[in-house]
């Protein structure tokens, strides 16, 4: 009995009659949606791409040329480089942390489902949490409020942040303080005022400003806030109503540089540095009292963008990457790490030698899935930088969809985008391929 | 054995062509409504059992209150309509929607850019029929200008702005002792008087890169002259012309460190509603902010300033004794497919009545004749509205009027470039170098 027609599988079986014709008619359905879904549209792009941007004239490969010749496209390319090589080894290194740590310890199901976690999340909603977290507004953004308040306890901001001279040519800037310019003699009364000051850091025991008596052997001042509200005030003059800034740090500086005396404000802006040498001395106001409190780091600036929106990623699918390594870790034998512990090699060294390379084939498949992952990002490229910095993160996928649909409107300048990142994605998928058809024998 | 087997099989099959139908069965929407009653001149139409369709780039309380709009609409016709607000990237979520073959039946376009773009690719309905009448007995011919491609009528303009509303804490300018200022040296001294006082001056939305361009035409209105302004929109002299560098100067002197609040880096990443919620906080993070009369609808919605009492404007000031210039901006309602919900649709927001639903509640200004002006609930509407129409010298919006992919597209074009001013304002050989090479690409 000859088959009419048969179909011979992977592992050698034939195929036919009764056996093929529902063979075939299962598949005939999910053929027919890849023609429809798949074929047709890479066809088509493929076609488009070689079309001007309305789609009437042909012009062969112009849209390549132009592509490669556009700023945007070439830092989308750099940024997809980068993407490529930072995420998933990040994301499978996390991962392979957490699977290991997790192996065997109390409650290792509910770790790693909360970790697992931010993968049921939408990604663009994820996007949207970072978008939240990256601000760099102390007061708004997480990341930067637990930066600030790290930095705020190693760096005490100042008292009067903002406080500048009234008289640009009485004090000059120095750090973030400032020094007179001109030299005061001992028995000298200084004026020093200052604006600037948001009324609300002023304190509220402060009294009206008043000009002390001339010391006799030293330096005394006044420092105030030369500003009433309301205006209306004369500036170098103490009027009334003007209140003395308490607390700031005043050092009588020799010629020679060195520091002869210290004093500092009290209640009534007053100072007096007192044991001075007769002579002439300038007066400095120590940055200490002016510091700006540290304002973050800028996450969402053209410099940080691209390792911020990594980072939102590795936060995503660190879960996959353990959930996956975990797997494949339960299906190691365990012998073969107790003989390495035996033979007296401590855990990194099991880690290294014994676990990893047993892992490799794990390891290998979440990499290359997280590499084609990676090639397509769009979500949180386009929600988590602000339009400002768009230009800077831009990815491939995500440049595609600004030429096609933004004002431009240049789809075939997007299908030439489209077909170069199906390009770029086909090495690896080619290779996942083969490596399930190498497991299949 | 074999009849398990068999039943199996058989069951695998039905699974089979199930799916199959499945896959290939289509979703029909329904189709239009059925008969309809016209109703006389004025009577309303009815449509109950319609839907229509209608997206804008209108989000939170201007969301809110154009829904109050079409609730009105709703209520006289009985059809159904569903609202979708697009953000503002419109031009990229119109060309999507119409490139698969399914746009709204109305969208409401904020740049005229837009409408000539649709226009030209020949995704719009024209509506003489539908509201010609109305845009005729009601709109100052500008608007039926500004609404029409080639002559023929495309848009309905539903929503006014006028653009040269420069608002401020009225605490803050009573602490640092200043009044409002009537010319660009006046504002100037007010930005440094703000800063002795300790109060941040200047609040720019650096993140949306249209208040960037708001800033400008203003300033260039003022600077180089309504002659000027037109052949600039039209294009006729570059971007690198020195009139435009002159007025990129002058707006530096704004722009400038001290005078930013948290300086340029921090209004690169503020967007608009902040920058209005950071002017009214308590106490103020900054003195001044500059946008157009919908700022009202921002302060009463997201800060607890009262109009009149804590928050004010004062008309954009003068440079070198320019006469009063508004520059304005509006939406302007077009038809994408021509049912007839959507007609009627468009004939509604032409009227009064739609128009007044929503000045009634604030933060909208109507370049509707027909809307009786005592039904802006404030003073300060009023006075912008009145600033809107009795202005010397009148432009609309430049960057609006450019093709969307130069004027109005999120992260490149002018929106764009005016960021990069804005994060170094020394850098004005390079940028307009740029804004030139783009418009050149675009026009």
């Amino acid at each position: 009995m000859t088959p009419e027609a048969e179909l011979v599988g992977s592992s050698g079986r034939h195929v036919a009659g009764k056996e093929l014709a529902l063979a075939l008619l299962f598949l005939v359905p999910a053929m027919l949606l890849l023609v429809v879904w798949l074929v047709y549209p890479v066809v088509f792009t493929v076609v488009r791409s070689l079309f001007d941007a309305a789609g009437g004239s042909f012009i062969g490969l112009e849209n390549y040329g132009e592509m490669f010749t556009n700023d945007s496209t070439l830092t989308a390319i750099k940024n997809n480089a980068v993407w490529v090589v930072v995420g998933p080894t990040l994301v499978t290194a996390v991962g392979l942390v957490f699977a290991v740590l997790t192996e065997r310890i109390p409650f290792d199901r509910a770790f790693k489902a909360i970790v697992f976690m931010p993968m049921a999340i939408s990604f663009l909603a994820s996007g949207v949490i970072f978008r939240l977290v990256y601000e760099s507004d102390p007061d708004r953004g997480v990341l930067n409020a637990m930066v600030t308040a790290v930095e705020d306890v190693f760096r005490e901001p100042g008292r009067y942040p903002g406080g500048r001279p009234v008289d640009p040519e009485q004090l000059t800037v120095e750090g973030d303080g400032f020094i007179s310019d001109a030299l005061f003699s001992t028995g000298d009364t200084a004026e020093l005022g200052l604006i600037g000051i948001r009324p609300a850091l002023v304190d509220e025991e402060a009294q009206p400003a008043e000009v002390p008596a001339p010391p006799s052997d030293g330096l005394s001042g006044v420092v105030w806030l030369d500003f009433t509200a309301g205006g209306g005030s004369e500036r170098g003059v103490i009027d009334a109503g003007e209140v003395g800034l308490v607390g700031v740090n005043i050092e009588a500086v020799s010629a020679d540089g060195s520091v002869a005396g210290r004093a500092s404000t009290d209640d009534a802006g007053r100072f007096l540095i007192d044991g001075l040498d007769p002579g002439e001395y300038r007066l400095r106001l120590t940055g200490s009292a002016f510091r700006e409190p540290f304002g973050g780091y800028e996450w969402l600036g053209p410099t940080l963008v691209t390792p911020a929106v990594i980072g939102s990623f590795i936060w995503i699918w660190a879960g996959f990457a353990m959930v996956l390594i975990a797997a494949g870790l339960a299906a190691i034998p365990r012998e073969t790490m107790e003989a390495a512990r035996v033979d007296g090699a401590n855990e990194w060294q099991v880690f290294q030698r014994v676990t990893v390379p047993l892992l490799r084939p794990v390891l290998l498949v979440v990499l290359v899935t997280l590499v084609i992952n990676v090639l397509k990002i769009f979500d949180l490229v386009l929600i988590i930088p602000p339009g400002s910095v768009q230009d800077d993160a831009t990815v491939l996928a995500l440049e595609m969809w600004r030429v096609s649909f933004g004002g431009a409107q240049d789809q075939g300048l997007g299908s030439a985008l489209g077909v170069f990142l199906f390009l770029l994605v086909l090495p690896a998928m080619a290779f996942n391929l083969r490596r399930f058809r190498a497991e299949e024998q | 054995m074999r009849s398990p087997m068999r039943f199996n099989r058989l069951l695998a099959t039905l699974f089979a062509l199930v799916l199959l139908a499945a896959a290939c069965g289509s979703d029909d929407d329904g189709g239009d409504g059925d008969t309809t009653t016209t109703g006389g001149d004025g009577a309303a139409v009815d449509l109950t059992g319609q839907s229509v369709e209608v997206a804008a780039i209108w989000s939170g309380d201007e969301q809110e209150r154009f829904e109050a709009v079409l609730d009105g609409f709703e209520e006289a016709t009985g059809a159904t309509v569903a609202y979708s607000s697009t953000g503002d990237d419109i031009a990229a979520v119109l060309g999507t929607s119409i490139a698969g073959g399914s746009p709204p039946d109305v969208a409401i376009l904020p740049q005229p850019g837009l409408l000539s773009d649709l226009a030209g690719q020949g995704a719009l309905v024209e509506i003489q029929d539908a509201a010609g009448a109305l845009v005729d007995s009601n709109y100052a011919p500008v608007w039926r200008d500004l609404g029409s491609v080639d002559g023929t009528l495309y848009g309905v303009w539903f929503k006014a702005a006028n653009k040269s509303t420069v608002w401020y804490n009225v605490g803050a300018f009573g602490d640092a002792g200043v009044e409002p200022p009537e010319t660009w040296d006046d504002f100037l001294a007010v930005l440094q008087a703000l800063s002795d006082a300790g109060i941040p001056p200047l609040s720019v939305a650096g993140a949306d890169g249209w208040t960037l361009t708001d800033w400008f035409e203003n300033v260039y209105l003022r600077t180089a002259g309504a002659d000027s302004y037109d052949a600039l929109v039209a294009h006729e002299i570059p971007w690198t012309d020195d009139t435009v560098v002159t007025a990129l100067e002058t707006l530096a002197e704004a722009f400038t460190a001290d005078f930013l609040a948290d300086g340029s880096s921090a209004a690169l990443q503020t967007d608009f509603p902040t920058s209005v919620t950071n002017t009214y906080s308590d106490p103020p993070g900054a003195g001044v902010v500059y946008e157009g009369d919908f700022v009202a609808g921002v302060i009463s919605d997201e800060t607890t300033a009262v109009l009149g009492t804590d928050a004010d404007f004062f008309p954009f000031p003068s440079i070198d004794g320019s006469p009063s210039s508004v520059v304005g901006g509006g939406d302007v309602a077009v038809l994408l497919a021509d049912t007839e919900a959507g007609n009627e649709l468009i004939k509604y927001l032409a009227s009064a009545e739609a128009a007044e639903i929503w000045a009634g509640l604030g933060g909208f200004t109507s370049p509707n004749q027909g809307v009786d002006s005592s039904i802006y609930p404030d003073a300060i509407t009023a006075r912008s509205a009145e600033a809107l129409t009795a202005a010397e010298v009148f432009r609309f919006d430049l960057s609006d009027l450019q093709p969307s992919a130069f004027g109005g597209t999120v992260g490149s074009g002018l929106f764009k470039q005016f960021q990069d001013f804005l994060g170094d304002t020394t850098s004005i050989a390079a940028v307009t170098g740029d804004m030139e090479a783009s418009a050149a690409a675009a026009f």
